[in-house]
């Protein structure tokens, strides 16, 4: 290292800008990839993999040992490795393109797991739905739209939270007490109640449940960012940064964001299974996702007519698949709160 | 006859940092109806002991060696299930802090009744009964209705008083109290200390009364055990101590009470700080803080040697060097 | 406490007066009533009297007071699509909804303190953090998928319990409930099961927190000093402690509850509020929904009042200072 050595508590822009760049970059890829011509991009895709796993390698520097502390952790790791490798290659891995139509055949409908399409050319291994697509391509394709929503959502909905909460923290007074009463409102609603309003507002519509997520979750992360810049701005440093007349942005990007952007790095990780758990609801509902691009939660949805006639496999494997992936998350946020952070424990 | 009969006890910490030897070879003896002063500074042992005896040590703390004889049995062989059954019972205990001892949530008949059906089948009326008596016996004034109350609705010597109504419930051979009036108003405690000089004198009850005050010892126990890193470094009757303590860390302690004819002198004190538990020098452990040490002090712990009077003393110099019967 | 509880009430009427005037707003996005009320091959003429009986001719802001004024005397409107006033729907399909939210928070409670309690007593062995790992899982099965899977075991394969419907009612107070009879009980299991993992996860978090904060104090030590049995010590000194916050958690989680069985009563086909909130939206039914949302407020607002009365009785240093005002 060359140059002056940052200052103790706030340890410098270089080091800590790193997960906010990358989890920025991750941000955009994503969005770029929901988009639609993204998808068919493999360098990209490559990038995304290893932006995600640069961004958790750097949460975890120096603290491996920590983190992975007993076969639970292990196990967490490697699925939920796994399955965003499932998703982001998909196309590749996944024996039909369950958007094509012209390579579903409506005559091998509802088929059992094992069975072959008429020529034996593919194996149904999960069996296929109503319409004959195979529910292993269903379930890869799923994922990917399943993790890139709330992915996308959370992240944005991070990024408005930090600007929201930072705002009201510094400018104090009438607009601070304005937005947080705002905040509390909407945090006094299950996010369930109020997703399902603002879907029944807008309609389906793969753009349409990212804004709803978002809108669900920002009041969260602008209460949360709020309660830690308050907490930092007393702290000694900030007043020492003042007092050295640095200007106020530099404070805030300097001081505050890298202080309190790790944490909520931690929380977002368990907000995404949330936000997988919410969109999968709405589109069990019917108010999700379209049809034409189904999430997990959708895909449980339409084999769900079938379950009680004894045809489990239209349901039961995407709901597996979106156990594993929530339950996988989950486990590693709760190990990384462990780790990194356990003062902003909920 | 004897109660209590302490051998070698040893209780052991088995922290990150290393094994802490809180008790480390500690031996008394209680008769019926005695009082036991255990005196030392905090983190010398003595309330690690008072836990130990009634075999309530928090882990990683554990009682690692040492026969702990209570009426013939032995207290550090006991299974846990006839450990209960003396606890409360043959054997009470109070605590330090009276503000922290009773559960908030419930109130104080509760808290009383089941201390005595943990161990007896009796009706709750008879558990009652015996409850508003106990109370009565600590001075608690109209005990019947004060039963009803919650822990918040007494003062804090209040509290101590019903804690202390508590260890009597079930007449107890033996009551350890750790350090029961340190928090409370100087007026309070000497109050409380004359109401449980006069109950253990009136039930034959034996009584440890650990304490860092040897003000407090001087008015209540019949024999004293002084405390240091572990051990007892001087035990002896209360009178013979005080007059002439033997110990070069005894006469510290006594030398920072403030006495009668001192006004106007500086207090004696103790030079540097409690010795780290974890670290302990390997001779004697007082030799980094004491005056008259010498090289063996600091490279050979002191056996015990028994004093004329009765005493016990941890020491290569003791301050009357003649008497020494060995 | 009078003071207190009066500002409470206060601030509670704020609430509702918000929640009505984003309530309207926001429902007033939702596509256009006309289409539904009206055939498509109906003249001009028509729809305009429609629109006039229904006043959507009228400027949003006289909708707007139209509405507050009827919505103070108990008027939501009435469902475009039964054709009964609004409210009397909601009332009538709500008992059926709170039951279950009832049971499962009874549910949530029965399961998750025993083992959250267990946990906190046994939390550096292994029997503590499987209970952990699996409080884990609890919060990452979605409610749905819960249902489904329980309906798969007990229904279609053992065939223990019924998959769907409601069962026999019993009229108690002029109000229809399964709950007292059995064959309606049987029906509820599953539906109120489903709604009470999550939060039988959450008891069990905080219960294990609360158990392992309370076993280190003094008056734990002292309990055992009495010789008082570790059962006693836990499920009387421990658990009294610990059901404070927990019960103030699961009272203001008792309103996210209800909004869940949105979810558990489309599964389960259960005919509740929230089964009627779903059909109303896919029929765009406008008045139904906004009655639906006013209830749920009114609802959130009278729980978090009994949980501030249920957390003082529960907790008496708090009733003291309260009581001495």
């Amino acid at each position: 290292m060359t140059g002056m050595p940052a200052p103790e508590p706030s340890r410098g822009w270089s080091a800590d800008s790193l997960p906010w760049l990358l989890a920025g970059l991750m941000g955009v890829s994503t969005l770029a990839l929901v988009a639609g011509p993204g998808w068919s991009s493999l360098p990209a895709r490559v990038l995304l993999l290893l932006g995600f796993i640069a961004l958790a390698a750097h949460l975890l520097r120096g603290k491996g040992r920590q983190f992975f502390n007993g076969p639970v952790a292990y196990l967490a790791a490697g699925s939920l490795l796994l399955l965003v490798v499932l998703a982001l290659f998909a196309s590749e891995i996944a024996p039909q393109n369950p958007y094509d139509l012209r390579q579903l055949d409506i005559m091998d409908g509802r088929l059992p797991p094992g069975s072959t399409t008429f020529d034996g050319a593919m194996t149904y291994r999960l069996g296929t739905d109503e319409q004959g697509r195979d529910i292993l391509s269903g379930i890869l394709y799923g994922l990917r739209v399943s993790l890139s929503v709330a992915i996308v959502a959370t992240l944005v909905a991070m990024a408005i939270g930090i600007v929201v909460g930072i705002y009201a923290a510094w400018a104090g007074g009438r607009t601070e007490a304005i937005l947080m009463r705002l905040v509390d409102l909407q945090l006094s609603f299950p996010s369930i109640l109020v997703a399902l309003m603002l879907m029944a507002a807008f309609g389906r519509g793969l753009d349409k449940v990212v804004i709803a997520l978002i809108i669900v979750q920002w009041a969260y992360y602008a209460r949360t960012v709020r309660g830690t810049a308050l907490s930092e701005a007393r702290k000694e440093y900030i007043d020492a940064a003042r007092g050295l007349g640095l200007p106020v942005r530099r404070i805030i990007f300097r001081h505050l964001l890298p202080n309190c952007i790790p944490p909520l790095l931690v929380i977002s990780t368990v907000q995404i299974a949330n936000t997988i758990v919410l969109e999968s609801s709405l589109s069990f509902l019917g108010v999700g996702v379209p049809i034409t691009r189904p999430s997990l939660g959708l895909l449980i949805a339409n084999g769900y007519d079938y379950m009680l006639s004894g045809q489990y496999w239209m349901s039961m494997y995407p709901g597996v698949a979106l156990l594993a992936i929530v339950a996988s998350i989950n486990l590693v946020g709760d190990r990384l709160r462990d780790t990194l952070n356990p003062r902003l424990r909920r | 006859m004897t109660v209590l009969q302490v051998e070698g006890l040893q209780t052991h910490f088995f922290t990150d940092a290393g094994v802490v030897k809180a008790v480390d070879g500690v031996d008394f003896s209680l008769d019926e109806g005695e009082v036991l002063g255990l005196v030392g500074e905090s983190g010398s042992g003595k309330s690690v002991t008072g836990f130990s005896i009634l075999r309530l040590v928090d882990p990683p703390g554990r009682v690692v060696g040492g026969h702990i004889m209570f009426r013939g049995q032995d207290l550090a062989q006991l299974p846990e299930s006839e450990m209960r059954r003396l606890r409360g019972n043959r054997i009470a205990m109070i605590f330090q802090d009276p503000m922290m001892t009773l559960n908030p949530v419930l109130r104080i008949d509760t808290q009383m009744i089941e201390a005595v059906r943990a161990h007896e089948r009796v009706s709750a009326k008879a558990a009652r009964d015996r409850a508003i008596s106990a109370l009565a016996k600590v001075g608690i004034p109209s005990p019947a209705e004060r039963l009803g109350a919650y822990p918040h609705q007494f003062s804090g010597g209040m509290r101590q008083r019903v804690a202390i109504a508590i260890a009597l419930l079930n007449g107890p051979d033996l009551i350890v109290a750790d350090e029961p009036t340190t928090a409370l108003d100087v007026t309070i405690q000497s109050q409380i200390l004359a109401e449980v000089q006069d109950l253990a004198r009136d039930t034959g009850t034996a009584l440890i009364w650990i304490t860092h005050d040897l003000a407090v010892v001087a008015g209540l126990a019949d024999r004293v055990a002084v405390m240091y890193a572990g051990r007892i470094v001087e035990t002896g009757p209360t009178d013979a101590v005080l007059a002439g303590p033997d110990h070069p860390y005894s006469v510290g302690l006594l030398g920072s009470i403030p006495g009668h004819g001192q006004r106007g002198q500086r207090l004696a004190q103790i030079p540097g700080m409690a010795p780290n538990m974890a670290d302990l020098p390997p001779g004697c452990a007082f030799a980094p803080r004491c005056f008259r040490a010498d090289a063996r002090c600091r490279a050979e712990a002191p056996e015990i040697t028994v004093r004329g009077s009765g005493g016990r003393l941890r020491c290569h110099h003791p301050m009357s060097a003649g008497e020494v019967a060995t | 406490m009078l003071v207190y509880l009066l500002r409470r009430i206060a601030q509670s009427v704020f609430v509702a007066l918000a929640m009505m005037v984003i309530v309207f707003f926001g429902i007033y996005m939702i596509g256009n009533p006309v289409d539904i009320l009206i055939s498509p091959d109906a003249t001009p003429r028509e729809i305009e009297e429609t629109m006039a009986r229904f006043g959507f001719d009228q400027p949003i802001h006289i909708q707007f007071f139209t509405f507050v004024g009827n919505a103070l005397q108990g008027d939501l409107g009435r469902s475009f699509v039964h054709g009964e006033s609004a409210v009397t729907l909601i009332l009538h399909y709500m008992p059926a909804t709170l039951e279950l939210a009832a049971l499962g928070l009874f549910f949530s409670i029965l399961i998750g303190v025993p083992l959250g309690v267990y946990a906190g007593y046994k939390s550096d062995r292994w029997q503590g953090r499987a209970i952990m790992t699996g409080s884990i899982f609890g919060f990452s099965l979605p409610n749905f998928w819960v249902g489904m899977l329980l309906i798969l075991i007990f229904a279609v394969e053992l065939r223990w319990l019924p998959s769907t419907g409601r069962g026999d009612t019993v009229e108690v107070l002029g109000i229809r409930l399964s709950i007292f009879s059995e064959n309606g009980l049987q029906y509820m299991i599953l539906p109120a099961l489903t709604l009470a993992l999550y939060k039988a996860s959450l008891v069990t978090r905080l219960a294990r927190a609360g158990t392992q904060e309370a076993l280190v104090q003094d008056y734990v030590k002292f309990a055992r000093a009495k010789g008082v049995s570790e059962t006693r010590i836990l499920f009387v000194h421990v658990l009294k402690n610990i059901m404070i916050p927990i019960v103030t958690v699961l009272g203001l989680e008792l309103g996210s509850m209800i909004a869940f069985a949105v979810v558990t009563e489309t599964v389960f086909a259960w005919p509740g509020m929230g089964k009627l909130l779903i059909d109303s939206i896919l029929t765009l039914d406008r008045p139904v929904i906004v009655a639906y949302l006013m209830m749920t407020v009114l609802i959130f607002i009278v729980i978090n009042l009994v949980v501030d009365i249920v957390y003082t009785i529960l907790d008496p240093r708090v009733r003291l200072t309260g009581g001495s005002t």
